[in-house]
């Protein structure tokens, strides 16, 4: 039996994984990172349009600070998120961007003067401050007040994945390439690691470890067509589901991006629309002012996604052979601003379409792209119910996304919650022991390889990849954009045979090594789970939030749904897991339930909201001399690491 | 467009290291061309009805990410982003990128490759202070326009199509190859790295690495994302010709 002893075990090598990975390094603890793919190829990189940051340093994000971008990604997330977590998120995010700077990021940069830019349709001239050039420039996107969303042209996933991988290996760290954790080791509620199969070799390996992080990314790949890699399949997701112990927060919140390319499913950022792009019906009517006459194009990203597909339910589509899409505008902007600032879109359309935007529309239409639910932790990253299992960005539900998550803020999540899950991977490194014995390591270990020799040995049975299909287009037609309980209960029934199904997959590539097709076996079981609990807990939550959206219950029902998802899954021979709910409570919030301010408010308050408002209002009379700073502390007090706790200074504003 | 339905035979070389007694080989597929095929689907698509055994790596099938580099009838280009239609003949042979370690069929090692490469020319800052910086200060400012240039020669993905089209790594087993001086270009014109050009060239000024270049620039017409190898090879040249 082959053991790889280490103290932080980092599975998953995207942004946040690596973050974590230097954090720990940085505080002396042998790290290791496991990765299915090179690091610099993991999903991080297609990230296109940026990171929010409220640096404030371009004119129109004059004035923004950490207060702006809170009440932004709490109303964003439907009031559904964690409001500390927040907090801490949105007080991180100017030191990550800086932190990235000097570590290498090429962030664009403001230019003084005057410039031309596209603002509802319309060509309007900016100045920018002679004191502003030179530093951090922003862009707008969905959902925010100010251009806060910070970049590198339109590659700004990539560079800051570049910069952070060769961060890593300026420091050493180890990245152990085409491994695949296929189960997490634990033992009276503590986690010590993975079993790991080596991809190519098909080996066996436990890495023991005192801290393990999970940072696989999202789950896309559970439905049909998503702008995701297809690596993005929520392996991490799902092994800690078995563990049946770690539970899993919101599955059922997956967002829709408006704009991904028809038929392919591939991403054209939401830069797109930031930078004055604008989207067309069947007859070239820009339909979104009737919609939301206030943000536009630029309504949140669960907002735009409905309105595009209300509107093509009203014939308002584009036939195409591949069903009705809408159009993406962005000719208006010029070639110039497309060669520099959207050229990854440009050569998406250039060899996906055959097109040239500058001169023609894009064929778009909403896809899968996120998932706001994961691997339920506590603000410190790890989870509340499996001690010592971390975990961080997208496979994490931290929650500060709630039901739906801003544009620019899943980049900016990856490295904030790096640095500040990585200073408690570290403490819960310095606290502890490594206190497992081999002979739970060699039963785990036993287990999964009695798995493969069953799939390995089996006659005749299911097609791994049919039944992969299959879920898909479950997930695909029922689960979707708009959600209705007939059709989530039939999903939620044909999961279930799926799942049982599952159980009997035979391989016509009987070899151990590395076979495409033991890898499909290996996943396909646990992804159908994961469905199952996104199915489940869509078919069970009898409101509309965020991304989240009934249409046999439209409104937001804070009286009863103001409260977490919870999935686990116990027993492993059930078929459905067992969900259970955590209670928001609106008496600790920042910022109580309000309107998000799109289209008409039918939102059920709960009594509470309008108690904690008085009892909020009661707290600034009391304290009229308070600057931001103390009445945050006031209203929502949190615990973050020391290093993280100093003000941001921004320009003319010092650090007020 | 049914009219327009053809079969494409798919020519794939095979050959699975890890398995004893397997012998490299061509093997040839057909299957029908769906409208917007790209080599991303079709090999897909054989995988998953015809040999489940075939090995190809994909990541963002975007042509982001790198991972999908493979001889496509002789040219070294990125697989997810070539569609089957511009092939007239309906002919396509593929191969696995030469220069690196196979893995198996159509999948090599760039990730091992790549990793030894920054190791190699110490792909990043050098700094003593960027650890140090206070990230709740203004950054440092740049110059706009550089921050432009920068990007520019970072937009590289690493998938390894210039080190398959380089005559001279074929002759020099470590010749460094033009990802690695695209990657030592960058990191020269980022005035927060702080290495001198004395230092640059102990990385560089041998025949493995600028000067054994032969100039045949392969990596220049195979670049999937038309980086200005040339320009950046006699950049670094220049450069370091005036070290002593």
């Amino acid at each position: 039996m082959k053991i790889i002893y280490t103290d932080s075990l980092v599975i998953g090598s995207g942004l946040a994984g690596l973050r974590v990975a230097i954090a720990s390094m940085q505080r002396g603890f042998d790290t290791i990172v496991l990765s299915l793919v090179p690091a610099k190829r993991s999903h991080s990189a297609a990230a296109q349009g940026g990171m929010q940051a409220s640096l404030g340093a371009t004119i129109k994000g004059d004035g923004d600070d950490e207060e702006i971008h809170f009440a932004d990604t709490v109303k964003g997330s439907g009031w559904g998120c964690d409001q500390d977590v927040a907090r801490m998120f949105v007080n991180t995010a100017p030191k990550a961007i800086r932190q990235l700077s000097a570590w290498g990021v090429p962030w664009s940069r403001v230019r003084r003067g005057d410039r031309e830019v596209v603002i509802n349709g319309e060509k309007v001239t900016i100045t920018e401050k002679d004191e502003a050039h030179g530093f951090i420039t922003a862009r707008d996107f969905g959902g925010t007040k100010k251009w806060r969303t910070c970049y590198t042209s339109d590659g700004a996933g990539h560079t800051m994945l570049y910069t952070m991988d060769n961060k890593a290996i300026q420091m050493g760290i180890p990245v152990h390439e085409r491994k695949e954790a296929i189960a997490l080791i634990h033992e009276d509620g503590v986690c010590y690691g993975a079993v790991v199969r080596d991809l190519i070799t098909g080996e066996l390996i436990a890495y023991v470890a005192k801290a393990t992080t999970i940072a696989t990314g999202g789950y896309g790949r559970l439905y049909s067509i998503s702008t995701n890699a297809v690596i993005s399949e929520g392996m991490g997701t799902a092994i800690a589901l078995e563990t049946g112990i770690a539970a899993l927060g919101n599955m059922e919140a997956v967002q829709f991006h408006p704009t991904a390319i028809v038929p392919v499913g591939i991403l054209t950022t939401e830069g797109c629309r930031g930078d004055g792009g604008l989207l067309l019906d069947k007859d070239g009517y820009r339909f979104m002012p009737d919609y939301e006459p206030d943000k536009k194009e630029l309504a949140s990203r669960d907002v735009v996604s409905r309105r595009m597909t209300e509107h093509m339910r009203k014939g308002k589509g584009v036939p195409s052979r591949y069903g009705d899409h809408l159009w993406l505008d962005i000719r208006l902007l010029g070639r110039k601003h497309i060669d520099k600032n959207l050229r990854e879109v440009k050569e998406i359309c250039e060899y996906f379409l055959g097109i040239d935007p500058s001169k023609e529309l894009i064929p778009v239409r909403p896809t899968q792209h996120y998932s706001m639910g994961g691997i339920r932790t506590k603000a410190t990253g790890e989870s509340p119910t499996l001690k010592g299992l971390f975990s961080a960005g997208e496979a994490a539900c931290w929650d500060m996304h709630g039901f739906n998550r801003l544009g620019g803020n899943s980049v900016a999540e990856t490295v904030v919650a790096g640095m500040i899950v990585g200073e408690y991977v570290a403490d819960y490194c310095t606290e502890n022991s490594l206190n497992i014995s081999s002979s739970t390591v060699e039963s785990f270990m036993k287990k999964e390889e009695k798995n493969i020799t069953d799939l390995l040995l089996r006659g005749y049975g299911e097609n791994p990849f049919e039944l992969k299909a299959e879920m898909q287009k479950i997930m695909m037609d029922k689960v979707g954009i708009f959600r209705n309980g007939k059709d989530l209960e039939q999903a939620v029934e044909e999961l279930k045979v799926l799942n049982q199904r599952a159980k009997k997959i035979a391989l016509r590539n009987k070899i151990s090594s590395s076979n495409p097709e033991l890898v499909e076996a290996i996943r396909v079981p646990k992804m159908i789970k994961l469905a199952q609990c996104v199915a489940y807990g869509a078919m069970l939550r009898t409101e509309s939030r965020g991304a989240h959206s009934r249409e046999d219950f439209p409104e937001r029902n804070d009286k009863e749904w103001l409260k977490r998802t919870l999935t686990t899954w116990q027993d492993k021979d059930a078929d459905l897991p067992e969900v259970t709910y955590e209670n928001l409570d609106i008496m600790t919030m920042e910022m109580p339930p309000a309107s998000r301010g799109y289209g008409v408010d039918n939102t059920l308050h709960h009594p509470d909201t309008a108690k904690r408002e008085k009892e909020i209002e009661e707290i600034k009379k009391a304290n009229p001399g308070a600057d931001r700073f103390e009445l945050q502390e006031l209203l929502n007090p949190i615990t973050i690491p020391d290093k993280f706790k100093g003000k941001n200074e921004r320009i003319g504003k010092g650090y007020k | 467009m049914s009219d327009q339905e053809r079969i494409l035979k798919f020519q794939i070389f095979r050959y699975n290291p890890q398995k004893p007694g397997d012998k490299p080989r061509m093997e040839t597929y057909e299957i029908t061309e769906a409208p917007g095929m790209t080599i991303f689907i079709a090999l897909n698509d054989i995988r998953e009805h015809q040999d489940p055994s075939l090995q190809f790596d994909f990541v963002c099938r975007a042509g982001i990410c790198g991972s999908c580099a493979m001889v496509i009838n002789g040219q070294p280009d990125l697989a997810c982003r070539t569609l089957t239609s511009s092939f007239e003949k309906g002919e396509i042979k593929l191969l696995p990128l030469p220069g690196f370690e196979l893995i198996g069929d159509l999948s090599v090692n760039t990730g091992k490759f790549m990793r030894a490469m920054s190791e190699r020319v110490e792909s990043w800052i050098h700094d003593k202070y960027a650890d140090h910086v206070n990230f709740e200060q203004l950054e440092e400012k740049m110059d706009p326009d550089v921050a432009d240039e920068i990007y520019e020669l970072e937009r590289c993905v690493e998938c390894g199509c210039c080190v398959s089209a380089c005559a001279t790594k074929r002759m020099r087993p470590d010749f460094l190859s033009a990802v690695g001086f695209m990657r030592l270009a960058r990191f020269a014109m980022d005035p927060r790295d702080k290495r001198t050009n004395e230092e640059f060239y102990e990385i560089m000024g041998d025949d493995d690495g600028v000067f054994g270049c032969m100039t045949l620039l392969g990596c220049e017409d195979y670049c999937p994302k038309d980086l200005p190898h040339q320009t950046q090879i006699a950049y670094l040249r220049r450069k370091m010709v005036m070290v002593n």
